[in-house]
């Protein structure tokens, strides 16, 4: 196994050009040692949904919703309806009578948005006709309202009735939402954040722009909420910001270089011209104190409370990560090159080597004007608590991207695919086990025991 | 029930007492010394026969020519050799056997169809060396004499003990084939019947017509009116019959179903047989309304034509033609199973008894057999060796005596018929069948005298009540022959006292005074099978019972045999065999090496076809081969077991099959049609494939695609493990331990492929036991409270260690346990998405 040793940056720029990190064959941690392939969709599979400990729903290009079991890997429905690609997928909880019943709710391409019964697989609802289609979707529980976002954000209730919408935006249109506390969202919308106040009176609700932070250079591709206090937003040029959620304020802002710098000065002049995508951050994920950032190829780790780098790895993947996840011990990745990978943090075991500012770009709390003046500074010695982000396992299996991934915790880890295939990762121990008390459990209902 | 002094001798009294050291192999196992005289084939037997293996005889009894033979199964001439049919034909259909009464019966103005039991009987000519089991049957013909056409189909054999001991079995699958021809018959009858009633009825009108204009000419009391109308009266009559059998014949379904003793057979009965049959009534309903419009009636001229003028129909025509094809496919089956010796008959029998007592794990490595279809409940019987219908059924359940009742007829022939001909020169068949043939040479001599036995059992209580006053007279006369021989003898055999009565004896009374019940077989016995090696093992597991795997048998004892269980432990006969005609072997070898590069290997993996036995053992021969050119062999073995793909790399295609069919013998849960394997891959292949196939052949090609096939094997390296035959390269995990060396040892004295492979299959059995014991004991399995995962698999790991296996050979017991569990969960369907257990563990690169 390749280790990554910070600093002495020009072994390291070699080692992680020519070869890719690998784990090999002996793999003791990683748990995963069966795998079912589950085969329905006819184009790439983008979105899972999860909706109770047993099902999910996976949705894609071809327009297909299906709803599998995770135990078994049964197919159980085939929702049908959506003539184009899904742009957005959310699972949907409410209360109706007595019971509390999950639904999907689906947007697509061809303008429509559609609520689902994954029980019986009905469409209850359906919207056609919207003016745009829908990129990104939002349930607020507490108003018992969702929110569709495209070329405007619209809000809707229950029963699928618009209750009202902004103007329209722009060409881009809301590529994220995340809800803020009282009644505020906070919708990427470009290069911008736009903070929006739901005015709820009686059952009318209104919604209204209040403030737009346009403190990104570059579009805005991942949105996420860390906790009740903190949301965090990643561009196009690798920046990351960590906003206050309730004044809306800069918390952190990170610029993520990836970057082998001949000098301090020009580092960001470089950064601007070139190795643009490989900074991009594409996803986050959050546990509300640790923020995990797909940046290009690589993994960068950010604590939020200490406002400090716990970890990274320039080159996690030998292609753009596009799904993140933490969990307990360790983090999981999966990239276009195929792969999900399974990583824990490690102490050092050696103090590290001071690295370069080249590798990431430390601004601290700064306003939007003052990032432009403040040079670069050097400030590796100043993280204490870097660590380092081992492989520790390697999960192959599909033949192109893999999507997205969703765990059921100990029971499997589902992956979804550009080769129109979801797997499903399992623990063969303890499926193993399962399976043995299924078959004392038929021998009892037989008698034969 | 067999009086015949011939037998008696070769039964000794009591001498199945002390089993006390059943790992001794009692005298009567072993297999008798072949006295050298000068280069004589000790193991023909065939020597009176004048045809050369078993065979299937239809014939008739025409009322026009008297007893002819129709057909013989197989149809090749020259397997009945100089046998003379016809002569045979005589005998078989002279055995009396009027049974079916069709006529006027007392009492009643109309013909009656009487539906009457097929007769089953036994009979011997010594003089010819042919014995035969004799099936009657008759068909209705509305052109016959009394409707009835008899026939007969007869297994005849140079064999009797096969035919005495098999009879059982012979009479089930000929029922079935009668039944098969029955039904087509009635189908073909009905409609007979009802062109013959459009006759009548047309006839009818038109003479009406012309009474009329009789009686408009003549006057009523002129003689060509009354002559008219005698004939229309005739004709009504007639008319009248026809619809009563119509409606007899018709109605043959739900009469039949009443039959108790026929349930059986109707069940087993294919499906479209049994569709014709329910749907008979109101399917001629419908037939009828389109043959009206087809079926041009004829008038019937008052007198019909001379009984010898008239073509008889045949056979084909007498049943439907696809019945009577399907029957003769039946037969065809029957001719097929019953073929070779009766050892090697009552090797696959208890073979078939015991995998299907199996269930749980028999699909892992045995060849999928057609017990699953249902036929649950068949008795089947470890026949001893003395000539008495096997009275033993597993499923412990008393034979009802009443099913059948055999008397013996012993009867002079008439000598020197056919008496010229020496006995023919014939050494061609295959060993197995000699050998087994080898002990029969002492049975040969006793039969030189000018008896023949002849047995006649009628089988079922219907067909004893309508043929027994007829059969009763003689039979009486028989047995008091019959009985004063047989008291002494101490067989217990059910018979019929010379009053007729039967005597009901408890077949459990027969079991007890004849044999012995294993019920509770030593637990240490079982114990000690497991660390012997294989060879010595199967007779014992066999006698024995496995614990495990409840078997209950109870195995007829009978002194003689010694020659049916020396049969049973093949592995050492054939090893036997080996030694003896060593010289074979030799040739065998070096045609094996030579032909290394030849493209011969023939797969057996066409598509749809069913894998058999005899591909197996075929197997054998390549295996043999492949464990001595590769050292690494025992590794590529272990990737089998233990559920990793094994991708078998090549550029030439011939080589590349050959190797799978060599190694396919490994692939635990092979599947009927052996769907687990691909023998020849030229595309690159898929994640799902590997889940899919556990042994694929893949080319290695130049092109585009072979390096896209590159890339897959690169990709999902850790998956698999790759066979180079190019090369002699093989990549996989490593493997320690002994297990597999055992089984695959490059140093091993066999040299038969169809030993090794009885050895594999002796090893693969006792590595199911093992998985089967792993998997159903409960202390390794369930967690003592709700948070301990890590204990059980803590117990696991060691109850697998206990068993003195290494973590390589664990990882084989453990994918073999998992197939059990999944297949005990899911039933033998296949579970709708599979999954696919692999393991992360690093391969290292073996070469020559």
């Amino acid at each position: 196994m390749l280790r990554w040793i910070l600093g002495g940056r020009e072994a390291q720029g070699a080692v992680e050009k020519s070869a890719a990190l690998f784990i090999g064959e002996e793999q003791p941690k990683n748990c995963f040692t069966e795998m079912q392939v589950l085969k329905g969709h006819f184009d790439i599979v983008r979105f899972l949904v999860q909706i109770d400990d047993l099902r999910f729903a996976s949705a894609g290009d071809d327009g297909l919703v299906l709803i599998w079991n995770v135990e078994t890997g049964d197919c159980l429905l085939e929702l049908r309806g959506h003539t184009q690609q899904i742009t957005a997928m959310t699972s949907y909880t409410f209360i109706r009578g007595e019971n509390t019943h999950t639904a999907l709710i689906t947007a697509s391409s061809d303008r429509t948005l559609s609520l689902w019964d994954p029980d019986s697989g009905n469409r209850v609802q359906n919207i056609s006709d919207l003016q745009s289609s829908v990129k990104c979707l939002l349930v607020l529980d507490r108003l018992d309202v969702w929110l569709s976002g495209g070329n405007e954000l619209c809000v809707w209730n229950q029963d699928f009735e618009l209750q009202c919408k902004t103007v329209h935006h722009s060409d881009t249109g809301i590529s994220a939402m995340v809800e803020l506390p009282k009644n505020f969202i906070a919708a990427a919308m470009d290069k911008e954040i736009v903070i929006f106040k739901l005015n709820v009176s009686g059952s009318d609700v209104a919604v209204m722009a209040i403030r737009h932070l346009a403190d990104h250079q570059d579009t805005i591709h991942s949105l996420i909420s860390i906790n009740d206090g903190l949301f965090a937003s990643g561009s196009h040029i690798g920046e990351l910001i960590i906003w206050d959620s309730v004044d809306w304020t800069i918390q952190g802002y990170e610029l993520i270089l990836w970057e082998e710098s001949k000098g301090d000065g020009h580092s960001e002049v470089k950064v601007t011209q070139q190795k643009q995508i490989e900074r991009s951050i594409q996803h986050m994920s959050s546990d509300g104190e640790l923020l995990v950032a797909a940046v290009g190829s690589g993994l960068y780790v950010y604590n939020v409370m200490m406002k400090t780098v716990v970890a990274y790895r320039k080159m996690a993947h030998d292609s753009n990560v596009l799904h993140t996840m933490i969990h307990t011990g360790g983090l999981m990745s999966c990239s276009e090159d195929g792969s999900v990978r399974m990583w824990e943090l490690q102490d050092l075991p050696l103090p590290a080597e001071p690295a370069s500012s080249g590798f990431f770009g430390m601004f601290g709390t700064f306003g939007r004007s003052s990032k432009h003046a403040g040079p670069p500074a050097k400030k590796l010695p100043e993280i204490p608590d870097l660590r380092s982000l081992e492989l520790i396992g390697d999960l192959i299996g599909h033949s192109g991207a893999v999507q997205m991934f969703v765990s059921f915790e100990q029971k499997a880890l589902v992956t979804c695919s550009t080769d129109h295939l979801l797997i499903v990762w399992k623990d063969g121990e303890l499926q193993s086990q399962l399976r043995s008390l299924a078959v004392f459990h038929k021998l009892e209902e037989n008698q034969q025991l | 029930m067999i009086g015949s002094p011939d037998v008696v001798a070769f039964t000794k009294e009591d001498d199945f007492g002390d089993f006390s050291d059943p790992l001794s192999l009692p005298e009567e196992f072993s297999v008798p010394l072949f006295t050298h005289a000068a280069n004589a084939n000790p193991w023909t037997k065939t020597s009176y026969a004048k045809f050369s293996k078993d065979f299937i005889l239809i014939s008739e009894f025409s009322e026009q020519v008297g007893p002819q033979p129709l057909l013989t199964i197989p149809s090749d001439p020259k397997v009945c050799g100089t046998f003379d049919l016809n002569y045979f034909s005589l005998r078989i259909m002279s055995v009396d056997y009027q049974a079916s009464f069709v006529g006027h019966p007392p009492g009643s103005n109309y013909p009656k169809l009487n539906f009457v039991e097929d007769s089953k009987v036994v009979l011997g000519d010594s003089k010819e060396g042919a014995f035969a089991y004799v099936h009657h049957l008759t068909l209705y013909d509305l052109e016959a004499r009394g409707f009835v056409r008899p026939f007969c189909m007869a297994y005849i054999s140079a064999d009797e003990r096969k035919i005495m001991q098999q009879f059982q079995e012979l009479s089930s699958e000929f029922s079935k084939a009668s039944e098969c021809l029955k039904s087509g018959n009635r189908k073909a009858f009905a409609n007979e019947l009802e062109k013959k009633l459009k006759d009548l009825e047309y006839t009818r009108s038109v003479l009406h017509k012309e009474t009329e204009l009789q009686k408009m000419n003549n006057g009523c009391y002129s003689t060509q009116a009354i002559e008219k109308a005698n004939e229309l009266a005739n004709v009504e009559k007639s008319i009248y019959e026809h619809k009563d059998l119509l409606r007899q014949i018709t109605s043959y379904p739900s009469k039949r179903k009443r039959d108790v003793d026929s349930v059986q057979c109707e069940a087993e009965k294919p499906p479209v047989l049994d569709e014709t049959l329910n749907s008979n009534p109101s399917d001629s309903a419908e037939n009828t309304e389109s043959r009206k419009s087809s079926y041009t009636p004829q008038l019937i001229k008052a007198k019909s034509a001379k009984c010898f003028d008239k073509r008889l129909k045949t056979l084909e025509e007498l049943c439907d033609t696809s019945f009577f094809l399907q029957t003769l496919e039946q037969l065809n089956a029957v001719e097929k199973s019953f073929r070779g010796d009766l050892c090697l008959i009552y090797t696959s029998q208890i073979d078939r008894a015991l995998v299907s007592k199996q269930r749980v794990t028999s699909f892992l490595f045995e060849a999928e057999h057609d017990w699953e279809d249902g036929g649950t409940s068949k008795n089947f019987s470890i026949p001893s060796n003395n000539p008495t219908i096997p009275i033993l059924n597993l499923s412990g359940e008393p034979l009802s005596l009443d099913s059948y009742t055999t008397c013996i007829d012993v009867d002079h022939l008439k000598p020197g018929v056919e008496s010229g001909e020496g006995p023919p020169e014939s050494s061609t068949s295959d060993i197995t069948q000699e050998t087994s043939e080898a002990a029969d040479t002492e049975t040969k001599g006793s039969f030189s005298s000018d008896k023949s036995i002849e047995a006649l059992g009628s089988v079922s209580p219907s067909s004893l009540q309508t043929n027994f006053f007829d059969g009763l007279e003689r039979r009486s006369k028989i047995s008091n022959a019959s009985y004063s021989e047989n008291a002494s003898s101490s067989i217990a055999v059910p018979h019929r006292r010379s009053d007729g009565n039967l005597v009901q004896m408890d077949a459990a009374c027969c079991i007890g005074h004849d044999g012995f019940i294993f019920e509770d077989p030593l637990p240490e016995l079982a114990q000690e099978c497991c660390g012997d090696t294989v060879v010595n093992q199967e007779p014992l597991s066999l006698l024995h019972g496995d614990p495990a795997l409840q078997m209950d048998y109870i195995l007829e004892e009978s002194p003689n045999m010694g020659l049916t269980f020396s049969e049973l432990n093949t592995s050492v006969l054939s090893e036997e065999v080996a030694k003896i005609n060593i010289e074979d072997v030799f040739d065998r070898t070096s045609f094996m090496s030579a032909s290394t590069s030849s493209d011969r290997a023939v797969s057996p993996f066409t598509y749809g076809s069913v894998l058999t036995i005899k591909q197996k053992k075929k197997a054998g021969h390549s295996v043999l081969r492949f464990i001595r050119q590769y050292p690494f062999a025992q590794q590529a073995i272990s990737c089998l077991l233990s559920g990793r793909t094994l991708v078998i790399l090549g550029i030439d295609e011939g080589t590349v099959r050959k190797l799978v069919n060599a190694l396919f013998i490994f692939v635990p849960n092979l599947g009927k049609y052996g769907e687990t394997v691909q023998p020849w891959l030229s595309t690159p292949f898929q994640l799902t494939d590997l889940q899919r196939w556990k042994l694929i052949g893949l080319q290695r090609a130049a092109s585009p695609a072979g390096s896209s096939i590159l890339h897959s094997l690169n990709r999902y390296s850790r998956y698999i493990s790759i066979l180079d035959c190019d090369n002699k390269t093989l990549r996989c995990p490593p493997y320690k331990g002994t297990l597999i060396s055992h089984l695959a040892d490059h140093r091993t004295q066999i040299k038969r492929g169809s030993t090794y492979f009885l050895h594999i299959q002796g090893m693969l059995t006792q590595l199911t036991a093992k998985a089967f014991l792993y998997t159903f004991c409960h202390h390794i399995h369930l967690p003592m409270d709700i948070n301990d995962q890590g204990s059980v698999t803590s117990r696991r790991t060691n109850f697998l260690l206990q068993l003195g296996y290494t973590v390589e050979e664990s990882k084989i017991i453990q994918y073999l346990s998992e197939l059990i569990k999944q297949h005990y969960i899911h039933g033998s369907s296949k579970v709708g998405n599979p999954s696919f257990s692999f393991n992360y563990t690093t391969s290292y690169l073996y070469k020559i």
